[in-house]
């Protein structure tokens, strides 16, 4: 779906990144995983041609992106950024209306079947009861939902997401993931980038790490995820262990500094 | 557990509307007010006509301008020549700084910049200046003021532009600077006049109606209503544009382009108001918020309703400009009395729902 080969890109010759090469199956929920500053974002903007990218080629479904006029690629790719306060108040099912924009015409182009899309993309998103609130009084979880759901109604093969979790708590971290691996079971195919190597590892199909201006690894989660690759790129302080069979990646090193909780582990 | 999602299923299209048609209620009934109270206006003043009398001098004119001639004369151009242009430019006026502003505002994603922030104002008083002290230079004051009013635009955009980014505070910080360079052009004009030409400077700057003539009136409304209609037709990429500008893109609106033909049209509107009537104050700022108040941050309604109450707004001042003393005042100084208030109470009780 996604096909990456030997992309550079640099800021006034300082180079972010060099030479990536990657592909993203059809269906497949993808993770971009790296530390913070390692470049995913600047590629996320590569891909959607925010950027124009000194060597290299990105291509969508077989087309170079370089070609595409704006237009056309927003039909094949949808961009899901941070969450962000926008200046206006505009309700939800505005936000996500604006979704449907790439399949628009005229001026009150909006046609029944947008609604019906809108109406969908917010139910499978469960945020109906939202939907008649301003977008910009709602919480940072709830604005990151609209935003996905606006990518839902823009009805792309493809969709990128830029760290849908990083300002969510961990219970919302929990519900964007579980909501991005409905959506690719329904066939978009998904890249989204993330710090957290737990959910890498919980999530995802594939993996694609990315560390100082390079791909360091890239397949399974459940074996790229390992305390090998996270002790190069985070500096050896994670461990990895495995409770009830699932993976998760803890630090190491932390001190026991609540003597109470100290004790109530060591009771059982 | 699978009833309950049904039961949603089934809720949810009935909950999730988009109230369109009472919008369009609302634009309808603001068109309604705005030709009503034109028709109105054109009765009050010193000489008062029956509103039977305006209506069958208009309808003449426009249905039958063969039987002019039977008309009563003085009633004829009081209405005819003087004060149906004049009401014709005022709406026109509101219209095109209240939409201008809406743009502005929509492109820059800052609910409070107004048509004149960037400096258009300074910069069309400088070319009208320039047109009145050398009249050699332009072909018209007129020509001179926009010209100048589109530099300043542009002068202030590339200012604030850095690294394909426009931050808000820059913005306005470069409107300020451009506009203080161009004030300061004014003062060297005024400083270099003669007396006669002082005197026009100082009456064009202070903005208003008395001078409009049908000449104004055909050179303006084409150029005003075109611009406005492309601006309304493209309302909704507005929306998408106040997103930011990746987000624009990614949506599939081209925030380069957009920008562009918003910000040119935008321009050319506010320049021809203001060359043809002078600064107008806060018309710009408010309408657009007013009507945001009313029918949502949606731009393909808000255009047309900022639209209708700019009109309606400019003739119910200009009304008081020309009706509340024997002499005229000056329209900037009940536009701006009147709006200052309206301004501080949406400021102190409606300003989670403006600014979010």
């Amino acid at each position: 779906m996604l096909k990456v080969d030997n992309l550079s890109f640099g800021y006034n010759s300082v180079p972010i990144f060099k030479n990536i090469s990657f592909r993203v199956e059809k269906g497949s929920l993808c993770g971009l995983f790296g530390p913070n500053g390692s470049g995913k974002t600047t590629l996320f903007k590569c891909c959607m041609s925010f950027l124009k990218y000194n060597s290299g080629s990105v291509s969508i479904d077989g087309c170079n992106v370089k070609r595409k006029k704006i237009e056309e690629l927003a039909k094949l790719v949808a961009y899901v950024p941070q969450e962000h306060k926008p200046p206006f108040p505009y309700l939800v099912k505005e936000v996500v209306l604006m979704g449907r924009t790439p399949h628009m015409g005229g001026i009150f182009g909006i046609s029944e079947d947008d609604k019906d899309k809108v109406r969908e993309a917010i139910e499978m998103l469960e945020i109906s009861h939202l939907a008649d609130r301003p977008y910009n009084q709602l919480s940072g979880g709830q604005r990151q939902l609209v935003l996905i759901a606006r990518a839902m109604a823009q009805e792309t093969p493809l969709m990128l997401l830029d760290e849908p979790t990083s300002a969510l708590d961990f219970c919302n971290q929990i519900r964007i993931w579980n909501i991005l691996k409905k959506i690719s079971a329904r066939g978009t195919t998904i890249l989204a980038c993330s710090h957290d190597p737990n959910h890498i590892s919980w999530f995802c199909d594939d993996v694609i790490v990315m560390y100082r201006g390079g791909l360091v690894a890239k397949g399974d989660p459940k074996s790229v995820v390992s305390e090998q690759l996270l002790s190069t790129i985070f500096n050896d302080i994670c461990s990895v262990g495995y409770m009830d069979h699932l993976m998760m990646v803890y630090p190491k090193n932390i001190q026991v500094g609540c003597p109470v909780a100290a004790t109530n582990n060591s009771s059982p | 557990m699978e009833e309950l999602s049904t039961d949603v299923k089934v809720s949810t299209p009935t909950a999730l509307n988009f109230f369109e048609a009472r919008k369009l209620c609302i634009i309808f009934f603001l068109a309604f007010v705005m030709v009503a109270g034109g028709m109105v206006t054109i009765c009050l003043g010193t000489y008062q006509i029956s509103i039977a009398e305006v209506y069958s001098i208009i309808s003449t004119h426009i249905f039958s301008p063969d039987i002019v001639d039977s008309l009563d004369k003085l009633e004829n151009t009081i209405v005819w020549n003087i004060r149906f242009p004049r009401v014709i430019m005022a709406i026109t006026v509101g219209i095109g700084l209240s939409v201008a502003g809406t743009i502005y505002q929509g492109c820059f994603r800052n609910p409070l910049v107004e048509p004149y922030i960037l400096g258009v104002s300074s910069g069309a008083a400088f070319g009208a200046a320039l047109g009145i002290v050398y009249p050699h230079i332009f072909i018209s004051i007129q020509l001179g003021a926009f010209v100048f009013a589109l530099l300043s635009v542009f002068l202030a955009y590339s200012l604030a532009r850095s690294r394909g980014q426009t931050p808000v505070v820059t913005l306005i910080l470069a409107g300020i600077i451009i506009g203080s360079i161009f004030s300061a052009c004014v003062s060297i004009m005024k400083y270099l006049s003669n007396d006669i030409q002082l005197r026009e400077i100082v009456f064009w700057m202070m903005g208003g109606f008395y001078y409009t003539q049908w000449g104004d009136v055909k050179l303006t409304v084409p150029v005003v209503l075109i611009s406005v209609a492309i601006m309304w037709f493209f309302g909704w990429k507005l929306n998408v544009l106040s997103m930011g500008d990746e987000e624009a893109r990614a949506l599939g609106v081209n925030p380069e382009v957009f920008k562009f033909i918003f910000i040119v049209l935008a321009t050319l509107v506010t320049a021809i108001c203001v060359s043809s009537v002078g600064i107008i104050a806060w018309v710009g700022l408010m309408m657009p918020h007013a009507a945001r108040l009313i029918q949502g941050p949606d731009n393909r309604f808000v255009i047309p309703t900022a639209a209708l109450m700019g009109g309606v707004y400019i003739i119910f001042c200009d009304t008081i400009a020309r009706t509340l003393t024997s002499a005229e005042i000056p329209i900037g100084i009940i536009t701006a009395i009147v709006g200052a208030p309206y301004l501080i109470y949406l400021l102190r009780s409606k300003e989670k729902e403006i600014f979010g």
